[in-house]
């Protein structure tokens, strides 16, 4: 058994359930956690994992069941003790207050005060803490105005500077980069290294494959196993989560675009939310990807275009005629759609249920005279949530309840309700499990081939390499170069990124 | 019924338990209350806030505040006096929610043009309202003694009040717009993620006017309703309507945040305001401890609702 290896584990849960309105999340889950090891915690969309990470944070109290830390009990668990304890959460979705400054958010709760007066040693502290942990950021920067990636980084710091015996990892690599996610591997290891204990969550296998000591996997709110991850392959953690022989597939066939007109033709780009140089075209029928690390101008350049963020020089095309006066609503009569990053902020209406996400935009299809057509909805909705497996099923579930990779899969099948001119898709796959990816990855390359334009961004250069028909590099908001994802692979690509990286700053150096 | 369940029929039902509860007690207390002509007597004085609170419950959802309906309530009581005395009084009834309306759409497009808070915008019509008011009242009293002008506030079809029939007919409308028209969906995205619904091709500002439209028309409404009942026009109808309509809108758990809720539950909230004051009336109670009451009331109704929100 693992448990003699190490007397008192970290964190042991006794057959912990967790019930949401009588639906059951978890079912008698019973684990060990060792004291300095990185476990990784894995299972599709709706699993559990968020779910059991929070009752180990404190977010959740266990309907069933107990837990112990360090070898005591857990009683009147909530953050605060959990903090006392030593265990902190960083949350899939992310929980910082957009208002104050990076470092405000990192000591929220734990200033340095003396009675009460705040001291401003903030920056300097946090200037120590990242010299640590190798993160860097602006410490007097606004939390609204950084990307998802450096949110993410402050999530982790906040975690670090409560000195966490525990830190629990949600998804934390989902928006993040490759030299960041390796910088953050780096992070947990050295955390491993000082005797602390990471419980990481990720979809990505590869990942938690090369990490993590141990392993746990979750199906249907149900343990399966936990063991040495040195034991697992890629193929026996895919079984154990889906809880059958399958496999993951590559990608789907690309099927070549029927004739090579251009739909959407952009030309010099430029906006003042960081797009400096941007020229791209899509064809009807092709999926053309962007590559770029983050923070690299992808996503604006996509807001350029349809009109979310204004643009201060270049021209759109649509089908050879110039788009001007570009805005969002302008932008879906026409059929060029966006489906944004951030589902929280820009993608989904929380208060709505997953019905009235999914046809959102397309209510003119879904009504006569002003009046909804209910049947016809439902109907529409209930092939699209099996489509996806979308868990719950119920149409009228309310998705601000929903597992992330869950919301992810509404967002995305609200778009696929109709067929786009033009589609821009960012960060499509984000937090979904690898049967929801294939399922989006067979619903783009659909799309594609029934003549919409289709403009891919992912961080996961895979991704785009393996979708996409052309690519360009971008750098700093600037397309930088065309490539042909065929002849391509990802360290290719990815050296020919810090290659212009890097040529860009010698020309910059006086 | 789960505990779950339990707890979300709390939620949403909240204020009908109040309701029901304070009737209950008042029946108990009084004879003269639990008979069909005081019920109807509370309905009939409550249509005009009640029409108003129905309105407001959209602009709400829709993530805004209208402060300015009381003002729009006094416009359209002199306004429609006016024209009723110097004009048609038929003329006079008819043009009052059309005023509204035309105000509503003001505000409305100031806010959405202006880009400002709906909160801010409509404190500062709301004293421009008011302020056209007096100017065209010339600060008096407009009375208008006619039977064609009175008749909409007097006069009763099968036993009700025309009020209690226009209130009900308005309520009953405005439910089914909000839930099974694509306007009323629109109405909970706008409320719900602006963002979101912006980027799902919805002309967010356009609905926003609408509401705000809306709110305007019932209040011409309730004016029309409140001035043909009092035969007397006057600036100073309608003060304070405003906070009560907002009130009786949260009360019935519509989420000031926008996104959430329902009309027929600010309906509610007008029938619980209203039902606390008929009962200081009919028991004789001392008058000083009505406000003591009414916040212990409302207090009670959000507990029920926050109690449900608990696991
Ligand atoms: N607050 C809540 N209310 C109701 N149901 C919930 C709530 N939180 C989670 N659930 C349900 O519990 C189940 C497990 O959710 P959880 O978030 O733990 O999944 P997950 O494994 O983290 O999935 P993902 O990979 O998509 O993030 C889901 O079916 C979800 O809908
Ligand atoms: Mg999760």
């Amino acid at each position: 058994m693992d448990s003699d290896t190490s007397p008192v584990p970290a964190i042991r849960t006794t057959n912990v359930g967790v019930t949401f309105g009588g639906v059951p999340a978890l079912r008698e889950v019973s684990v060990d956690i060792h004291r300095g090891e990185i476990h990784g915690l894995i299972g599709e969309n709706g699993a559990g994992k968020s779910t059991l990470g929070k009752v180990i944070g404190g977010y959740h109290a266990a309907t069933s069941g107990g837990m112990e830390v360090f070898g005591e009990p857990a009683l009147a668990w909530d953050p605060p003790a959990a903090l006392a304890r030593g265990v902190a959460m960083m949350h899939q979705e992310l929980q910082l207050v957009p208002a104050l400054t990076v470092a405000q958010n990192v000591f929220l709760g734990i200033e340095d005060q003396n009675w009460g007066m705040l001291r401003p040693t903030e920056a300097d502290r946090l200037r120590r803490l990242m010299e640590t942990s190798g993160f860097s950021l602006d410490p007097h920067a606004v939390v609204a105005d950084l990307s998802i990636a450096d949110q993410q980084k402050i999530e982790i710091l906040r975690a670090l500077a409560r000195d966490a015996r525990v830190i629990v990892m949600d998804e934390p690599t989902s928006s993040l980069s490759k030299d960041e996610v390796t910088q953050l591997h780096q992070s947990m290891q050295a955390l491993r290294d000082e005797g602390r204990t990471v419980i990481y969550v990720s979809h990505f296998l590869e990942d938690i494959l090369a990490v993590t000591d141990r392993v746990t996997v979750l199906r249907d709110g149900e343990h399966v196993k936990t063991g040495p991850t040195s034991q697992e392959t890629k193929a026996s953690l895919v079984s154990a989560m889906l809880g059958g022989g399958k496999t993951e597939t590559p990608f789907p066939q690309k099927r070549p675009p029927s004739d090579s007109e251009i739909v959407l033709d952009v030309a010099g780009l430029q906006s003042d939310a960081g797009v400096r140089n941007a020229t791209l075209t899509v064809g009807r029928g092709e999926i053309v990807g962007l590559i770029g690390l983050v923070g690299s101008g992808r996503s604006e350049i996509a807001r350029a275009i349809v009109g979310a963020d204004p643009a201060s020089a270049g021209t759109v095309s649509l089908n050879g005629t110039p788009y001007e006066n570009r805005s969002l609503a302008v932008s879906t009569e026409r059929g060029i759609v966006m489906v944004p990053e951030d589902r929280r902020k820009h993608g989904l209406v929380m208060t709505l249920p997953v019905r009235g996400n999914m046809t959102l935009p397309h209510l003119t299809h879904f009504s006569a005279g002003g009046l909804i057509r209910r049947r016809l909805e439902r109907a529409r909705v209930t092939e699209l949530i099996d489509y996806f497996r979308v868990r719950p099923t119920a149409i009228d579930g309310d998705v601000s309840t929903f597992s992330g990779g869950n919301q992810q899969k509404v967002l995305i099948g609200k778009w696929l309700l109709e067929n786009p001119q033009v589609v821009i898709l960012d960060e499509p796959s984000r937090g979904v499990d690898v049967g929801a990816r294939e399922r989006i990855h067979e619903a783009i390359a659909e799309m594609a081939a029934g003549g919409a334009a289709v403009l891919l961004i992912s961080s996961e250069i895979e991704e785009v390499l393996g979708l996409a028909h052309r690519a360009y590099l971008v750098d700093k908001g600037v397309t930088v170069e065309e490539i042909d994802p065929n002849q391509s692979d990802e360290a290719g690509v990815l050296s020919a990124l810090f290659a212009h990286q890097a040529s860009a700053e010698i020309k910059k150096a006086p | 019924m789960n505990q779950f369940a339990i707890a979300r029929f709390l939620q949403s039902y909240a204020v009908l338990i109040m309701v029901v509860v304070l009737i209950v007690v008042l029946s108990t207390m009084s004879d003269s209350f639990l008979t069909v002509r005081n019920l109807l007597n509370i309905l009939n004085q409550n249509a005009p806030l009640a029409i108003m609170a129905s309105a407001m419950t959209l602009v709400i959802i829709a993530g805004g505040f209208d402060l300015s309906v009381g003002a729009i309530f006094a416009m359209g009581a002199v306004c429609s006096a006016w024209i009723a005395l110097h004009v048609n009084p038929f003329l006079g009834l008819a043009l009052a929610p059309l005023i509204g309306l035309g105000l509503g759409t003001v505000n409305g497009l100031v806010i959405t043009m202006l880009r400002v808070h709906s909160f801010l915008a409509t404190i500062a019509t709301s004293l421009i309202f008011k302020g056209i008011a007096i100017v065209i009242s010339d600060g008096r009293l407009i009375p208008v003694r006619m039977a064609e002008f009175t008749w909409l506030g007097r006069e009763k079809i099968a036993g009700v009040f025309n009020a209690v029939w226009i209130m009900l007919i308005f309520a009953v409308i405005l439910t089914f717009v909000l839930n099974r028209t694509t306007f009323g969906r629109k109405v909970f995205s706008v409320g719900g993620n602006e963002e979101a619904a912006i980027l799902s091709g919805i002309r967010t500002d356009r609905i926003k006017i609408a509401t705000f439209a809306l709110a305007g028309f019932a209040a011409g409404l309730a004016s029309a309703i409140a001035v043909s009942r009092v035969s007397l026009g006057q600036a100073s109808a309608g003060t304070g309507m405003e906070l009560q309509a907002i009130a009786a809108v949260i009360l019935g758990g519509t989420s000031i945040y926008g996104g959430v809720g329902a009309v027929w539950r600010s309906v509610a909230g007008v029938l619980l305001l209203a039902l606390i004051n008929n009962g200081f009336n009919i028991l004789n109670a001392d008058p000083f401890y009505r406000d003591l009451t009414t916040g212990l009331v409302i207090l009670a109704a959000i507990g029920i609702s926050a109690g449900g929100k608990r696991r």
